[in-house]
């Protein structure tokens, strides 16, 4: 059993089931993200796991110890906010020490503590100041430093950077993955509906859809190898490509739309192989090359482009495969325009298909 | 690109540009003796007026002998100014057999207003506090039932209230209006009290919880330190109101503990010998007197707690 053990964990409102039959084993010492798009119930599952909400049904271990009906304050668990949550009428100091003078915490030890909080966040030159006379960023170091003081064996966050703007953002996610690096012990869960984030603090990601957790797995395997349709949509901005067609068997499997036909002897399906009928076929945009690097790739085709996006480091170019909308990713030096005819080409080996019926992936 | 073309323009274009820079330019100029500043200035006088005017007669009266009122001009300033009226309302104006004046009333009035003040905001506050924060079951039913209290006219409570007051061995005592007061006082503050606590973010609440702190420690601690406003709002609506009651102060009090607003009401109803109109018009002032402290020593902070609660942040 590992740091944080959520055991068949149900919950509803009334009548609403919000979460259902939920199981999740943290390791300690891992950084899992939850992941989902807004009313998924992620941030229901943290305030779960931290008891500020009463659960219908199930258990949760933290440590291996039952904590189901244990007090937030009893559980070893510091969070996090989107909105700091900062008490607004003491200085940073009393806001740090807040949890320890209420846990009986001797004076020196509670300065000592705060001392090295501090040093760690670098907000020592801010701890005489209120909560009002500090930027976001501040802000939400001091949020940190919070649950940093009291020495918990788990940290939740919810959400802790929506509320900062682009920069920041960036600048305290490599912070929180360097406390992570130096916590060495400390597990964290992450909520979060950005998947950059996702992607780049998690040693671990759990994608959840409406209560439920549709795939746990490291960032790489859920970004290459989705288990549904859902999973592969969510994950990746751009967003991957999906064309719809059938799969059929010949001497090789092929996936046909329209006059289009993909061989897939390269795709590894899983489970009990592949099946015939109603499929998805879904390609990243940044796995489709053009011009060039199309070459050599075992599947080309002529497309025509309807949209240019230019970001800079590349530019996303909209065309259309067949009647499907294809966006995939160039260089930003390429010099592409409106209407042009291109060649194109991919790795089949590359791409997710998904059944047509259950959208999971085969 | 418009940069660039903007330094190419030609010579007839800089001509048309410097006509244009020759319009008006800055801030628009406004005018003081506008029609609308004289319709709006002119009405909030005359609102202005018709609220000082009766001040005034009060206070002028107040300080005139009463031969110089039987000439019977109102407006007029005092020819002789006098404190005598004032000295005998508070001090020896009689009600009845009895001639303390208002001084009485004055301290009835001080221990039934400061009790129930404090008492209804206590509970009130720790009403408001858990039905906005810790949602027990039935919280919401309670709170239905003590807003459906608010609506029940006065008039169909009081007799029973006697009963019950009789029955508890309080009626007539100062302790049995205190009472009376804080629960009358209960629906409105405690929906206030509700309204605002719910307005704190709720994220806060949960990190003092996750923090460690309880019931009470988050009361004290987080609360009550960022409820300032909201508990002078609750001061001022309870002190005037209970300092002005008249009808519970009527009906359950008796003679020599009745508050200062039936001792007014008895001085100048009393039809014995002329009618005192300075000695009247000084009384009442006094009676007024501390809603009128009250508002001015704590407007700003009122306003700014009616509007905490309106505005979320």
């Amino acid at each position: 059993m590992g740091s944080v053990s959520v055991n068949k964990l149900h919950l509803s409102f009334g009548d609403v089931e919000v979460l259902k039959d939920l199981d999740l084993n943290v390791e300690q010492g891992e950084f899992l993200v939850l992941l989902g798009s807004s009313g998924c119930g992620k941030s229901t599952l943290l305030n779960c796991i931290a008891g500020l909400l009463d659960i219908t049904d199930g258990q949760i271990f933290i440590k291996e110890r039952n904590v189901t009906w244990e007090q937030p304050r009893d559980r070893g668990i510091g969070m996090v906010f989107q909105s700091y949550a900062l008490y607004p009428q003491m200085t940073v100091e009393g806001n740090l020490a807040f949890g320890l003078k209420n846990a009986g915490v001797p004076r020196d030890e509670i300065s000592k503590r705060v001392a090295r909080a501090a040093e760690i966040l670098h907000i020592g030159p801010l701890l005489k100041r209120k909560p009002a006379q500090l930027s976001g960023g501040q802000r939400q170091r001091v949020a940190i430093g919070r649950a940093l003081v009291r020495d918990v064996d788990v940290f939740l966050f919810d959400e802790p950077l929506s509320n900062l703007d682009a920069k920041l953002r960036a600048e305290l996610r490599v912070e929180i993955k360097r406390l992570h690096q130096k916590l060495e012990d400390t597990t964290m869960i992450y909520v979060t509906h950005d998947q950059i984030e996702a992607m780049t603090l998690a040693d671990r990601i759990a994608i959840m859809r409406a209560g439920a957790i549709q795939q746990l797995g490291d960032p790489h395997t859920i970004y290459n190898k989705p288990v549904n349709k859902y999973v592969a949509g969510f994950v990746g901005s751009p967003s991957i490509n999906f064309i719809g067609g059938t799969l059929e068997q010949g001497s090789e499997p092929v996936f046909v739309a329209g006059s289009t036909k993909i061989g897939l002897e390269r795709y590894a399906f899983s489970g009990a192989g592949p099946t015939q009928g109603k499929a998805t076929f879904g390609i990243r945009p940044e796995h489709v090359f053009m011009d060039k690097g199309a070459e050599d790739q075992p599947f080309r085709a002529e497309v025509e482009v309807e949209v240019i996006e230019p970001m800079g480091a590349d530019t996303l170019v909209w065309s259309r495969l067949d009647g499907n909308e294809l966006r995939f990713r160039v260089d930003g030096q390429t010099h592409v325009k409106k209407g042009d005819r291109r060649w194109i080409g991919f790795d089949p080996a590359r791409a997710s298909i998904f059944d047509g019926q259950t959208e999971m992936r085969l | 690109m418009a940069n660039v073309g903007a330094i190419n323009v030609t010579t007839a274009s800089v001509d048309a540009a410097a006509d244009a820079m020759a319009g008006p330019r800055g801030a628009r100029p406004r005018r003081m003796l506008s029609r609308r500043n004289i319709f709006l200035y002119g009405a909030l006088f005359i609102a202005a007026v018709y609220y000082l005017l009766p001040l005034y007669v009060m206070v002028v009266t107040s300080v005139k002998g009463m031969p110089e009122i039987r000439l019977g001009n109102i407006f007029s300033p005092p020819m002789e100014i006098t404190f005598e009226p004032w000295v005998k309302a508070w001090a020896t104006a009689c009600t009845g057999l009895n001639c303390e004046g208002l001084s009485r009333g004055f301290w009835n009035s001080v221990q039934i207003t400061v009790p129930s003040v404090l008492l209804s905001i206590v509970i009130a506050s720790l009403n408001g506090y858990a039905l906005a924060n810790w949602r027990f079951k039935g919280a919401n039913l309670f709170f239905t039932i003590l807003i459906v209290g608010a609506f029940i006219p006065y008039q169909v409570m009081i007799y029973p209230i006697v009963i019950l007051l009789r029955e508890m061995g309080l009626y007539g005592s100062l302790t049995g209006l205190v009472l009376v007061h804080t629960i009358f006082g209960m629906p409105i503050l405690t929906l206030l009290f509700r309204n605002y606590f719910s307005s704190v973010p709720e994220e806060l609440f949960k990190a003092a919880r996750v923090d460690g702190a309880g019931f009470w420690g988050i009361y004290f601690k987080i609360m009550l330190p960022m409820s300032l406003p909201i508990f002078v709002v609750a001061m001022i609506i309870q002190v005037t109101g209970i300092w002005n009651d008249f009808l519970f102060g009527v009906v359950y009090a008796r003679p020599e503990t009745y508050p200062m607003t039936v001792q007014l009401n008895n001085i100048i109803n009393s039809t014995q010998g002329v009618k005192e109109y300075n000695v009247n018009m000084a009384a009442t002032i006094i009676t007024g007197l501390v809603p009128l402290i009250v508002y001015f020593a704590s407007g700003r902070l009122f306003v700014r707690g009616i509007a905490a609660g309106a505005v979320k942040g």
